[in-house]
Formats: structure tokens, sequence, C-alpha cells
């Protein structure tokens, strides 16, 4: 039966994630690997099946964390950008800051969150906000500096100010680069906040996988690791769509088909 | 009639030019009220120039520019501009690009969210008089290049300005395409009654369309010849092939060589 290339498309993500899993499982069963070295998908899913209540319990907290943390990055980085891409003197001023910030690795800065804020929720969720703005910051400030100078001719001999181009033109030019960016950034986001839990928190999935790798509950790490898998994709998704959504006038071109 | 656009002596440095040398240079210049002028030149002649300084979008480093009687110290506000790039925004519709300018110009812009209906109007018929009438609707991108340029006219006319500044705005086009778009230029020109500044590369453009030409230098640019044309109105396309319409457009022609020789 031949199947249309819309339809092979659609079918194409599921079959190979499903070969990637059996492949996975043969290569455990034909070699017998130990599953304290590397767990069967079987193995995985049980584990998973077990520690369901647990599981669902932390991945809540960790799910909330990164949306509060990716909230603030958006809020953030639309502002800043805007700022950003308004000024060309504030842009290169405060560019080597920024550019320097961004290249701390945010683990090193989750003691500091520590001995500001104390162990709880908070270290997690900024963990999470100061991962992810920097994309849609650098994004959004872009889209608006790039506004055609003829189009800023155009509105600037109508007597619109600066405040005029950026809303009218500028932001709404910034949108395809900005929900880019927020696939970025949710991403990060959600590295920041199992980061902050690994290190600052009792709960959510990145606390589970430090106690249970302290413990060697070889299967429970694995079981929390395809968690967060699972929930980074929900969550890339959710921002694909939404971006198709919002900015399908910049997805004409063939290849966006 | 009265000017209403005059350059006197007008030399203009960029802040951001490196070396320092003029685009323009002891600029002299004068348009009637509701004339047609064009102006050509050699390409870097500073022509762009000329169509910010007369919008106020810069100042001149040296001399005046008047326009409707007053010194230009900010944006003229009273322009309408479009380019050979149409400019149209990709997330707008035709109609919503072309009433852009009244949520800038004052009084529309306080006006236009209460009488949406009345302006919704008024740009329709402004497309219907380009020959897109019905086409409001469409996204840009889903018009050809001529549209588009015929929308952005539209955009350019909506607030009914005073003075229309067209820089190279049928570069782009195909020939038939742009003929048509003379002839659209033209009847808008004869009902609006604005006062137009054609900025072209085009001789028999801005023969078949202007009321007066200048010619301008390679940079930096000034004024090395004014011709008034005075075949009547309305033109046909037919005038562009009668020998004093050539005569004219070669006595231009000697003119560019002679400025693009550096004379």
């Amino acid at each position: 039966m031949a199947l249309s290339t819309k339809r092979k498309l659609a079918l194409a993500p599921w079959v190979f994630t499903f070969a990637f899993f059996a492949a996975w499982e043969i290569v455990c069963r034909a070699f017998g690997v130990s599953s304290f070295v590397l767990p069967a998908p079987s193995t995985i899913a049980m584990a998973i099946w077990e520690y369901r209540t647990q599981l669902a319990y932390h991945a809540v907290f960790t799910l909330w964390m990164t949306l509060a943390g990716f909230g603030m990055a958006v809020a953030f980085g639309l502002g800043l950008g805007m700022v950003l891409g308004s000024s060309r003197l504030i842009n290169a001023g405060t560019y080597p800051l920024l550019v320097g910030f961004n290249a701390i690795p945010k683990v090193a800065v989750v003691p500091i969150l520590v001995f500001w804020f104390g162990v709880g929720w908070v270290p997690p969720v900024m963990t999470a906000f100061l991962i992810s703005f920097f994309p849609i910051v650098v994004n959004v400030a872009t889209g608006i500096s790039t506004v055609e100078p003829e189009m800023e001719d155009v509105l600037r001999a109508l007597g619109a100010s600066k405040r005029d181009i950026v809303f009218k033109v500028g932001l709404p030019r910034a949108m395809p680069y900005f929900f880019g960016s927020l696939k970025v950034a949710i991403t990060l986001a959600y590295v920041g906040s199992v980061i902050g839990e690994q290190n600052a928190s009792n709960v959510g999935i990145g606390n589970l996988l430090t106690r249970a790798s302290a413990a060697f509950e070889v299967p429970l790490v694995w079981a929390a690791l395809v968690v967060l898998a699972v929930l980074g994709v929900i969550m890339y998704a959710a921002t694909a769509s939404v971006e198709r959504a919002m900015t399908g006038w910049a997805q004409r071109s063939e290849m966006a088909n | 009639m009265a000017a209403f656009v005059e350059i006197q002596d007008v030399t203009h440095v960029y802040a951001r030019a490196e070396d320092g040398a003029p685009a323009v240079a002891h600029l002299n210049l004068k348009v009637m009220e509701g004339e047609f002028a064009a102006i050509v030149g050699p390409s870097g002649c500073g022509k762009s120039t000329l169509m910010k300084l007369a919008t106020g979008l810069q100042f001149p480093r040296e001399g005046t520019v008047i326009v409707g009687g007053r010194e230009v110290g900010a944006p003229v506000k009273l322009a309408g501009m479009a380019f050979q790039n149409p400019t149209m925004l990709p997330w707008r519709t035709t109609l919503d690009n072309i009433l852009l300018p009244l949520e800038i110009v004052e009084p529309h812009r306080s006006r236009l969210r209460r009488h949406k209906a009345e302006y919704v109007d008024k740009a329709e018929r402004l497309l219907a008089s380009v020959g897109l009438k019905g086409q409001g609707d469409k996204f840009p991108w889903q018009l050809s290049g001529g549209m588009q340029q015929r929308a952005s006219l539209c955009r350019a006319l909506i607030h009914e300005p005073k003075l229309l500044m067209l820089d190279e705005p049928f570069g782009a086009l195909d020939t038939f395409t742009r003929e048509e778009l003379w002839c659209v230029m033209r009847d808008l020109h004869a009902a609006q009654k604005v006062t137009i500044i054609l900025v072209t590369h085009d001789l028999r453009e801005a023969a078949f369309l202007a009321d007066r030409i200048f010619c301008m230098s390679s940079r930096p640019g000034r004024i090395v010849a004014e011709r008034e044309v005075d075949f009547p109105r309305p033109r046909e396309l037919d005038i562009t092939y009668t020998p004093p319409f050539s005569a004219l457009v070669q006595d231009l022609r000697a003119h560019i060589a002679q400025a693009r020789a550096g004379g």
C-alpha cells in the first residue's frame, strides 16, 4: 500500500522512536547487559509503573518551576530585548555584560541562590529564569533592530515616534524570532530547573534523581530520565505549536511546509 | 503659483560618512505647489539624500529647506513616501497596510478607531483607483511585485499628503507593468493635485510624467540642468514615441553622460 508523503511524515517520528527502543531492548537482551549499567526499556517501563505516584508528584513540581522560570524569562526577555533593539547605545554598552553573564555556567550560580533564598522552590525557578532569558533577549533585539530603513523612513516622515515604530513594526516583525527563541528557552529553562532541584530543593525530578543515584536505585534514575525526556518533548511541542499559530505569515516558504 | 518645496544652497554631510565628503553640495531647487517634479542623475548622486532633506528625515549642514512655507526642522508629517521596495508589512493584510499611516498621523490617529468604516471605504476607493479593486483582504505576499507597488502608492496617499516623495518606485518592475503604473501615477496626480517629487533613473519615465525635470551631477550632487516639460496633459503613452519626446530624452541623456564623466 502506497502512503502519501504527508502520512509518511506523520508516522516517521513514531516509527523511529519505536525502532530506537526496540534496538535498545534487543542489545540489552542479546549481550546480557547488567541493569546496573544499562537497564532495558522494559525494565525502565516497569520502574516507571512501580514509582508512578512518586514520579508524578515530583514531575508536577518540575513542571511548574520550569514554567514559572520560563514565564519570567519571557517577560524579562521581551522587555530587555525591546530596549536593546531600539537603542544602539544601550545595546552596544550592555552587550559585553550580557554575554559575560550568559557565559557563566548557571550551575555555579545555584550556591549563591541558596545563600540568598535558602533551599526551596526559589533557586530552581531562578535558575530556570537565569539560564533561559538570554536567547529571548538576543532574538527580540535582533528582530527590532533590523527593521528595514525604508519602512522606518515611511513612518518617520509621517511623524512617528520611536515608540510607534517599535510597536507597529519592530515588535510584530520580531515575533518569528521571538517564538523561535522560545523553543530554545523552554528547553534551557527545563535544564535550569532540574539543576536547581538537584542542588537546592527537596522536591522535583532533579531532586528525585539526586536521591535515587545516591541510593544506587539505577532503574529509578532511568525512569526519572525518561519522565524528563517526555516532559521536555511535550513542552517543546506546545511552544512550537504556539509559534505556528502566532506567526503563520512568516512560514510561507516551501521549506517551512 | 508659490514654491512648495524650496531647497536653498544646501550642503549635506551624513554624520556616518567616514570620509566627511558631502552627499550634496550647493544644491538649489524649487518645486511649485501641485507640480510633478522628477529628479534624474547618475547613481550615487545624492537623490535619496535630497528626498530625506525634503521630508525632514535629515537636516542640512548648510543652507535651508523650506516645505509648505516653513523651514524644515523636524519630519514634515505632510509627506507620503514610496520606494523601489514596496516594504509592505507581511503580517498585515493589504488593506491594513494601507491604513498604517492613519495610525500615526493626526488627526486620523485619534479618529481611526471610531471612524474605521469611513477610512476603510476610502482605502478601498484608492485601491480601486490603482486597479486593485477587492484585493484588500489579501496579504501583500499573495500579490505580484507590481500589485504590491500599487498598494504601496495607496499607502503613501491614504492620509492625503501635500507632498508625495517617490524614490524609484517602478525600478524593480518589468517594462509593461512600469508603463501601466506610469498611467496610474499620472491619473493619481491629475485627481489629487498633490505635489510630487519623483527620483528616477529612467529618463523616459521622467519625461512622460513630470512637469519639471532636474538633472543632478555625480557626488557631491547639485543641479546641473533644469527642464520644463510642456507636453499637454493628459498625456498618452503614444507621446513617448514622438520626436519632441525623443529630443527631450536625448537632451537629458547628454546631461547625465556629462555628469557621469565628472563634468
